[in-house]
């Protein structure tokens, strides 16, 4: 550690990897191999605009094209005990969880927010399956809590957008644990008469799959997603019999019954915003309630008395729409 | 004929050696060993004792596994009464990896589930070793639920090496099944007790478990993970499951730091196989002593009681 391996060197990686970002501009599609330039796949929500595969999306980009405007409130979760177990297998537990920080910009692998869908007022929880595979801990736990709990309090739906590769093994019997912790926060949801849809994205596995993710009151699948309790390698060691196609994938649950919808990424906002209204007892979406109103417009009716918030979250006034042909 | 484990090798050279003796002298007549056998007997008894004084958790598990182990059925023969089982999901099929059904214990009328791993090569396959399928995790929510509608007490024996990770049980919604069992348990306004006898091997077992007590055998274990499975995937090598075990925190006593387990049956000396029948009767007192601290709770209580218990579960460490 001195003066040259703090200051120059990273300098002079700078200077480096600056010159790597034309490359950086696209990204190769795992499905198709086709080249897809960053922003294009950006804005279809990473899917792939060739063949239509759903790459790993994190929470918070999911949430920035969900929630009307882009614009949402983070759900404070509390924190848990950090390192419970004291665990370690090559890696210590902590030093693992740094890595997944810094790689992710994250905190943990579950993301809660609150905002407006189409001017629906909604919880929304999203698990991230880069930090350490969306795996669930203590803190994924809190967050459902937290999340059920803030629905509650403020009687809005819970959206729950579930990706994980199972519990999180370095926590142990308490991560285990989170599948009856997080069920009661489904039952708190329940009792309340709040709607409690889940969506499950690629891969869904394990505990969490036997736990919260299978309890919604709809069951939504994106495309293809990998849905199950023992994952098809564990499958095929155990009974030695290789699968059928498709097997665990999101049409092969909905054939055999386990789910209500698959429903493409690009198409969810819409489905999820009829499916919380009906279930919420409220008017039909409009569609200019979409977009945000376009400044010049309210600069054009000033004479418009303006609305009690309050009252508008109770009963949004649908905004008199462009009439599309 | 006792099943050895392999830690316990010397243990089986000193207690054959006796055995040996034994047997020359009853063809040789007019020999005399006894002293000498005696000698060897109390060596074993030491070594024995030794042994099992701090089992690694690792050992722990092969005494939980161990085949000679009382299983679900034995606990229902021994403790209960009347036992009328009670069969299938009502849509699929029978799942006889589950035993369920109303007993009495004493006088009183209760439901028993408990996973059965069964006894020989017969019965084992049978049960599936004890590995459920979705049928019997919804038969396990039917009996739960009979239990709620006439006030009986459910009382679960969770001996599972896991849920059975196969094409059909996927097919016919393994995840959605124990998701619904576990909630049951924590819905029922009845009181809810469980023992984990041997192996509580993760979903499989955390659906029958999420009841108002848990009490572990002394030698049980109860992990998210089999240390196997972990030793694969983390240490990438299934070999290393001793270190995965230690790490895992899976006897009852971690689990008891943990705030997990509830209260711990002591085992007889050199594991619950060796005194079957002692063994029992300490799960049947503990059994009716967790009973006996929720009876005269109201169903609303014994709901909130349980949901508070998990929801409170991590809040302290190992050290507490």
């Amino acid at each position: 550690m001195n003066w040259i391996t703090n200051y120059v060197r990273p300098r002079i990686n700078s200077i480096f990897s600056r010159r790597e970002v034309p490359e950086n501009l696209w990204t190769k599609c795992d499905e198709c191999g086709q080249m897809l330039f960053h922003r294009e796949l950006a804005e279809n929500l990473n899917v792939c605009t060739n063949c239509g595969h759903h790459m790993h999306i994190s929470p918070r980009k999911r949430f920035e094209a969900l929630f009307d405007g882009g614009v949402f409130g983070k759900v404070a979760v509390p924190a848990p005990l950090a390192d419970p177990l004291h665990f370690r297998d090559q890696k210590k537990y902590p030093d693992r969880m740094k890595a997944a920080q810094k790689g992710t910009g994250e905190e943990e692998a579950m993301l809660v927010a609150e905002g407006e869908i189409g001017r629906t007022p909604i919880v929304a929880a999203a698990q991230d399956f880069s930090f350490m595979g969306g795996s669930m801990g203590m803190y994924v736990g809190n967050a459902i809590i937290a999340a059920a709990e803030r629905a509650v309090a403020t009687h809005r739906p819970l959206i729950l957008f579930s990706a994980a590769g199972g519990a999180r093994m370095q926590e142990g019997i308490l991560s285990l644990m989170q599948m009856p912790r997080t069920t009661v926060a489904v039952q708190m949801l329940k009792e309340a008469g709040l709607p409690y849809i889940v969506v499950l994205t690629h891969p869904t596995t394990g505990g969490v799959t036997a736990s919260y993710a299978m309890l919604g009151d709809v069951q939504i699948a994106e495309p293809n997603a990998l849905i199950c309790f023992a994952g098809p390698r564990v499958i095929e060691q155990t009974i030695r019999e290789t699968l059928p196609d498709g097997f665990q994938r999101a049409e092969y649950l909905l054939d055999h019954g386990m789910l209500d919808r698959v429903t493409p990424r690009t198409k969810l906002r819409e489905e999820l915003i009829t499916i919380t209204r009906m279930l919420m007892g409220l008017p039909p979406a409009v569609l200019a309630d979409l977009p945000p109103p376009a400044p010049t417009e309210s600069d054009a009716e000033p004479a418009q008395p303006v609305m009690d918030p309050a009252e508008k979250s109770a009963e949004p006034a649908p905004v008199v729409p462009p009439v599309k042909s | 004929m006792t099943n050895y484990l392999d830690f316990e090798k010397p243990l089986a050279e000193i207690e054959g050696k006796a055995e040996e003796l034994r047997a020359l002298a009853r063809q040789s007549e007019g020999m005399d060993v006894e002293d000498e056998a005696k000698a060897l007997d109390k060596k074993a008894a030491d070594m024995l004792a030794d042994m099992y004084k701090s089992l690694t958790p690792w050992r722990k598990c092969q005494v939980a596994r161990h085949p000679d182990r009382p299983h679900c059925r034995d606990y229902i023969d021994a403790l209960f009464t009347e036992f009328t089982p009670l069969a299938g999901d009502r849509n699929f099929a029978d799942d006889l990896a589950v035993m369920g059904g109303m007993a009495r214990l004493g006088d009183r009328p209760v439901v028993l589930i408990g996973h059965e791993k069964g006894h020989d090569t017969k019965s084992r396959i049978e049960r599936n070793f004890g590995m459920a399928r979705p049928e019997g995790y919804r038969k396990a929510v039917r009996l739960m639920q009979l239990a709620d509608r006439f006030n009986l007490p459910v009382i679960t024996l969770v001996d599972t090496a896991g849920a059975y990770p196969g094409k059909g049980a996927e097919e016919r919604g393994q995840s959605e099944a124990i998701a619904r069992s576990t909630e049951a348990c924590l819905s029922i306004g009845v009181p809810l007790v469980s023992v984990i006898i041997g192996e509580g091997g993760s979903g499989g077992a955390v659906a029958f478990a999420s009841a108002n007590r848990v009490a572990m055998l002394e030698h049980s274990v109860y992990s998210v993970i089999s240390p196997e499975g972990c030793a694969s995937i983390l240490w990438k090598d299934s070999e290393k499951m001793r270190e995965a075990a230690e790490a895992l925190r899976l006897t009852a006593q971690d689990l008891t730091k943990l705030g997990v387990c509830d209260r711990i049956i002591p085992e007889p000396l050199g594991g619950a196989h060796r005194a079957r029948p002692d063994t029992i009767t300490r799960v049947g007192t503990v059994i009716e002593e967790m009973l006996g601290e929720l009876s005269g709770m109201s169903r609303k209580d014994l709901i909130a009681n349980r949901r508070r218990k998990f929801l409170d579960i991590g809040s302290k460490g190992l050290a507490a």
